[in-house]
């Protein structure tokens, strides 16, 4: 099943006196289940491509629809509660409200969603048990090494229940062991729950994991290759 | 949960948010106690009003007040005294005889205000009695005794058991002279009170000119508490519709101003308090927002809507706003305690303060319904203080927010 699809999708910064062709007319789909890795030299798109992906930032032109809805389309507090629904994210960092624990990061997102305390409580259990972090629920994000504190993101990204989840550069500040074990982790999620992934990376490593790999360039695409 | 978060929020930077919690709880400790120390002070001086000068209520003949002829008596009042001593609130009336004279002394003269009084009913409704500097109330002098205050009697230059000479004019044109002898000296905090009032017996007073017992000037009501005050006053006016009833207020409305605008000056006075905060709590606020830019452009990304954003950061403000308010209003409570049962002395400073009644001594009062404005106004000045801060974060682009800088 089709959960992104893009068509001819542009974003052209011009704030600064040289206009940026950040994305140069991008067209890709995304099926539910996949595990895609976005990659491509600095400067070339890959955040202002998930950015739009994920409806933090509208493109020039193009159109982006997820599941039914073209988001693009969407303004405000519609498109922010869409947002809450149906996408998770990780960022590369400040992902975590530093003054609530593992357990109240997690579920502070359901709380939006206005799910039950009985059912919120029972389920960020599990998202951190399965992220491997069932010792650490009570911990605040600085008693955490940077690796749980991503691992708290994507269980805090899972929380929502979301269509997929999109994660800029989740391993930009993880040294390679943890690097590893949260690739493993997101794996296992996709094979498991066939929660649909994708990521930005400089990371080789990352990249092998991939089952699919954009390169961009230039704001367009290079290739896009499917591993089997 | 916003709540939670918004309590957590504020002690992520703990100097920060000491600094202002101790400037709002200075602040609100000033305002507290201030307004204790004047309240103490009114209501003193309401007291000294209504014991000492004016008792709760007061019956005249309808143009008396205006201008107080000495013909412009009424004559039934023993009947109206009886009358209203059986009115549920009443505890006592005094009914009194009064006349504008002129005093001399061996050495010097002076206008007074004579009161004719029955020394006995009147120790039940006014509290000079106990107010006596020297000498007795109206005793212990064989013929025309009489009862001056201190100020009077150091311009005249009189002790007590010293002759006095009294010059009026009768109710038929008349000028007497006669001569009473000082009884005792007394002393309110009032010198203009002081100065100007004498107290002499009814009898001795009615014959000089040229009245019946029955002929008085003033009743005076002294009520067993200020609640009766407006149930008793609708009841004289009732069964007497033409005579003058006052309150005390409106005898002395220097008085009763004073009362009325004590809560206005006070919401004046701390609004401008809480006005100087507000920009303090605003500049606060503003720096814990933009510190904390990346992450609230992470919330507004993961799905947090404007309104909880909103709802969150005007939390915040409001909470450490009404932290160093309560901790003001409890440091100001604990000081007007304090100092309640001691007073404050203001006898150095005095001198004015004695002239127009008020006394030197404050014994401040705790005054719960005004702690109760203050936490109100504080909680609106949180509110106010959290709109700024809250626009600027509501502006906020996620994406821009959230992109790393290095
Ligand atoms: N807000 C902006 N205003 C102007 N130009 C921008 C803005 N955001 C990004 N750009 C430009 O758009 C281009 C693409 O940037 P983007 O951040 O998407 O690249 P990237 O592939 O994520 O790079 P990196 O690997 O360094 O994260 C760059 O040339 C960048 O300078
Ligand atoms: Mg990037």
């Amino acid at each position: 099943m089709k959960v992104i699809d893009i068509k001819n999708v542009e974003k052209i910064y011009n704030d600064s006196e040289v206009k940026v062709h950040a994305v140069n007319g991008v067209s890709l789909t995304f099926e539910e289940g996949e595990f895609t890795a976005i990659v491509g030299p600095s400067g070339s798109g890959k955040t202002t491509l998930l950015n739009m992906l994920g409806g933090l930032d509208n493109p020039t032109s193009g159109e982006i629809i997820i599941g039914e809805t073209n988001i693009s389309k969407l303004k405000g507090s519609r498109l922010i509660d869409f947002r809450l629904h149906n996408i998770g994210f990780v960022f590369q960092a400040y992902n975590l409200i530093p003054v609530l624990t593992a357990k109240e990061n997690t579920e502070f997102v359901m709380h939006m969603q206005g799910i039950k305390k009985s059912e919120r409580e029972k389920r960020v259990k599990e998202l951190l048990s399965s992220v491997g972090l069932g010792d650490r629920i009570d911990s605040r994000p600085a008693k955490l090494s940077g690796g749980q504190q991503q691992r708290v993101a994507v269980a805090r990204a899972l929380a929502s229940k979301p269509k997929f989840i999109l994660a800029d550069e989740p391993t930009a500040n993880l040294d390679s062991k943890s690097t590893a074990n949260l690739l493993d982790i997101m794996e296992k999620l996709n094979k498991e729950e066939n929660i649909t992934f994708i990521f930005s990376t400089h990371d080789q490593r990352v990249v092998k994991k991939a089952h699919r790999v954009i390169t961009l360039e230039d704001g367009k695409i290079l290739s896009d290759e499917v591993k089997s | 949960m916003l709540l939670q978060i918004a309590w957590k929020n504020i002690w992520r930077n703990k100097v920060r948010s000491i600094v202002i919690l101790s400037a709002i709880a200075l602040g609100i400790f000033a305002g507290m106690f201030n307004m204790a120390f004047y309240y103490g002070m009114v209501e003193q001086r309401i007291e000294t009003a209504i014991k000492t000068e004016a008792s709760h209520i007061q019956i005249h003949n309808k143009e008396y007040l205006t201008d107080p002829d000495i013909r412009l008596y009424m004559s039934n009042g023993s009947e109206m005294t009886g009358c209203i001593k059986k009115l549920p609130y009443v505890k006592e009336a005094s009914k009194r005889t009064i006349v504008n004279a002129m005093i001399a002394s061996a050495e010097t003269g002076s206008g007074v205000r004579i009161v004719g009084i029955d020394p006995d009913i009147e120790k039940k409704v006014t509290d000079i009695h106990q107010r006596l500097v020297t000498g007795e109330y109206l005793e212990g002098i064989r013929r025309n005794p009489i009862v001056i205050g201190e100020k009077l009697a150091e311009k005249l230059n009189v002790k007590v058991r010293s002759k006095v000479v009294i010059t009026l004019q009768n109710v038929n044109g008349e000028m007497m002279y006669v001569s009473f002898r000082v009884a005792g000296i007394f002393k309110t905090s009032n010198t203009v009170y002081d100065e100007s009032t004498v107290f002499v017996k009814n009898d001795d007073i009615s014959g000089l000119l040229a009245l019946t017992n029955d002929d008085i000037h003033e009743i005076a009501v002294l009520l067993k508490s200020n609640e009766g005050i407006d149930q008793t006053l609708a009841d004289i006016r009732n069964k007497y519709p033409d005579r003058d009833v006052k309150t005390w207020a409106e005898i002395l409305p220097e008085v009763g101003l004073v009362e009325e605008s004590m809560n206005l000056s006070m919401f004046i006075f701390m609004g401008i308090i809480l006005f100087a905060l507000l920009f303090g709590i605003i500049n606060t606020m503003l720096m814990a927002v933009l510190e904390r830019r990346k992450e609230l452009g992470m919330l507004m990304a993961v799905g947090m809507n404007k309104l909880r954003v909103f709802t969150m950061i005007m939390f915040e403000t409001i909470m450490l706003s009404l932290s160093g308010g309560i901790v003001g209003i409890l440091i100001g409570v604990g000081f007007t305690l304090l100092f309640s049962n001691r007073g404050i002395d203001l006898s150095t400073w005095g001198k004015a303060y004695e002239y127009m009644g008020y006394d030197t001594i404050v014994y401040p009062i705790l005054n719960l319904d005004m702690s109760f404005q203050v936490v109100i106004m504080v909680i609106i000045t949180g509110f106010l203080a959290s709109l700024y801060p809250a626009r600027k974060a509501l502006k906020l682009n996620p994406a821009e927010a959230i992109r790393i800088d290095i």
